[in-house]
């Protein structure tokens, strides 16, 4: 459990990024944080896994405040992917990579070698065990990224923007992948402008904006409530956009799956021709 | 008139097993807007840095076949004549800063182009107010976040006006609503101005209806080049990984259940919301 109370955050420029916020992230959550750029979203996850230390206020994990335990303390419990990967990634080849933190955290070999092997697969980075991660394209980079983190299998995941340079098969992967994390109770925090996505996911989603939370909610619900997404610098998902130009005809305007989409659109036609 | 062509072209990177593209022959022509798109991994990035030279000036390796750039052969000419006329704006925007602020970022290249100053400062100005940073400029840029980074690497290419922008996954850290301004702002250069737009993207949702014509790349291969109504109304691209918009995509499975609604592929939610308000008017 992540409670967050009356947080601020200065940077040592002195510019305040954020402005006095208050959550709580219940175990075996999926949360989605997102919001216009500059919006805090960085600076506030950060601090989920003790990388920055509030200002003022406070951020307990697992009841234990972040000031008073050690990022290394924290960081076993929670899995932290970086917005940008070029700021992880440091090893030679991926494999490395991958068992650094295996390594640390004291995995025997057998273990290591399974982890590795699945979280290859799971990233479509099999190929690519010997290379350096420096020679890979953007989004198999990202994929190192967040393979080496998924290996160990930490309680709570943090990603920041996972979906960067994923074509679609790898993103439904990871959707699917956090679904399973989430039957398995753990706590899955993504921060991401990838509105598709989100609507695929339908995870709660938290709103900022200025450094401050200002929507808190279903996905479904936020998403399809164009007033609250706008202040936000969001868009509509493109299935909700077409269902909110619809609503004339007597059509729902929470809707933002195409399958459902679908159903919707065929049922009320049959309803129109009875 | 064609901008952009290239023949057979097939590059190997240094030490790389196989070829990261394997013989593309495109052609784009001038005043085009060009989406390029295709599963990660499969050499976008990679022909995008032939456009400007980097490939093979900085990269090394093995280029063969043919390229033909604005007039130009991006293989012997110096990389510093093509950024006259070709601007790429990175994949990732931290590659790309280097200035001990965001005005100094924006107006490097065209200090490089020994422009007058009074010039420059103008340009500066516009670029960033397209980009809406106006209020960052003397920030470092390592000091702002990732979407404000983004922004000034797109700033500094549209500051120098090129012939022809070739944009890498340009908003990826962008939030929703900005990422749709600066499509309308590359969108305008290219109508109004004839910039000749190269664009990859994963999000076609946001991209698809700006776009005259799209490539669709798999394994270092062009798998599919044209209209791009026709090629995202298909099967196959979507088994290759293309993210289809949602729009497209409702307008393709409505048809598969036997929906009348027209032949002419929606890219856009007004589109299909169009579309969806006659089949409702008919019945
Ligand atoms: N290292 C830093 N030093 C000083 N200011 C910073 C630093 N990193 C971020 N900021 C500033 O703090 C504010 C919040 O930044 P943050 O990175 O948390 O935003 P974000 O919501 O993650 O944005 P984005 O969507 O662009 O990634 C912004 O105004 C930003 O300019
Ligand atoms: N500097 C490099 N050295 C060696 N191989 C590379 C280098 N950069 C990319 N590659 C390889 O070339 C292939 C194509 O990479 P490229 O970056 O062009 O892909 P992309 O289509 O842009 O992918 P993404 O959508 O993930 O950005 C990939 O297999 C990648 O691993
Ligand atoms: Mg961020
Ligand atoms: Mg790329």
């Amino acid at each position: 459990m992540i409670e967050v109370e009356n947080l601020h955050f200065r940077y040592p420029s002195g510019v305040e990024a954020l402005k006095g916020v208050s959550l709580i992230i219940k175990k075996g959550e999926f949360v989605a944080i997102m919001g216009q750029n500059g919006a805090g979203k960085t600076t506030l996850v950060k601090h989920f896994n003790g990388l920055l230390k509030p200002s003022e206020g406070t951020v307990r994990v697992d009841g234990v405040e972040t000031t008073k335990t050690s990022v290394a303390a924290l960081s076993r419990n929670a899995g932290f992917v970086f917005q940008n990967p070029d700021h992880q990634l440091f090893s030679e080849t991926v494999e490395e990579e991958i068992s650094f933190a295996l390594k640390n955290f004291g995995f025997d070999e057998e273990t290591i070698e399974k982890r590795i092997t699945w979280a290859l697969n799971l990233l479509a980075l099999a190929q690519y065990r010997k290379t350096s991660p420096f020679l890979l394209s953007g989004g198999e980079r990202k994929r190192v990224a967040l393979a080496s983190v998924l290996a160990w299998n930490p309680e709570t995941l943090i990603l920041d923007e996972p979906t960067i340079g994923q074509d679609y098969q790898q993103k439904e992967k990871l959707r699917q992948f956090i679904v399973q994390m989430q039957t398995q109770g753990k706590t899955v925090v993504i921060v991401t402008h990838d509105v598709e996505f989100v609507a695929e996911c339908n995870p709660r989603v938290l709103l900022m904006k200025d450094g401050g939370v200002v929507a808190d909610g279903e996905g479904r619900e936020i998403l399809t409530t164009p007033e609250v997404l706008a202040q936000s610098s969001i868009v509509l998902p493109q299935i909700a956009q077409v269902f909110l130009k619809l609503e004339s005809l007597g059509l729902p305007k929470d809707v933002i799956d195409v399958y459902e989409a679908k159903e919707i659109v065929l049922k009320n036609l049959e309803k129109r021709r009875k | 008139m064609t901008i952009i062509e290239t023949k057979n072209l097939t590059y190997t990177y240094p030490g790389g097993t196989k070829p990261s593209i394997n013989g593309v022959s495109i052609k784009v022509k001038k005043g085009e807007f060009v989406l390029i798109t295709g599963p990660s991994g499969c050499g976008k990035t990679t022909l995008c840095r032939c456009f400007n030279g980097l490939v093979p000036h900085f990269y090394q390796g093995e280029l063969k076949g043919e390229i033909t750039v604005a007039g130009m052969d991006p293989t012997t000419h110096e990389t510093h004549a093509m950024a006259k006329s070709v601007g790429l704006v990175f994949q990732n925007p931290e590659n790309q800063l280097f200035a001990l602020s965001v005005e100094k970022d924006v107006a490097f290249g065209l200090e490089n182009l020994g422009m007058p100053r009074e010039e420059m400062r103008e340009r500066v100005e516009w670029a960033l107010k397209l980009t809406d940073i106006h209020d960052l400029r003397e920030r470092s840029p390592h000091e702002v976040s990732g979407g404000q980074q983004q922004r000034v690497a797109i700033a500094a290419v549209l500051a120098m006006q090129p012939e022809i922008i070739v944009l890498d996954e340009p908003t990826s850290f962008l939030d929703p609503l900005s990422a749709e301004k600066i499509f309308e702002v590359i969108h305008e250069l290219n109508k109004e101005h004839g910039i000749t737009v190269v664009l990859v993207e994963h999000r076609l949702d946001l991209t698809a209806k700006y776009a005259d014509h799209i490539i669709i790349m798999d394994e270092g291969k062009v798998c599919f080049d044209g209209n791009p109504r026709e090629i995202l109304n298909t099967e196959e691209t979507r088994l290759i990984g293309v993210g289809i918009p949602k729009a497209t995509l409702l307008y393709h499975i409505l048809k598969k259940e036997g929906l009348k609604l027209g032949d002419v592929t929606p890219l856009s939610s007004e589109e299909m919301a169009k579309l969806l308000q006659e089949a409702f008017k008919i019945k």
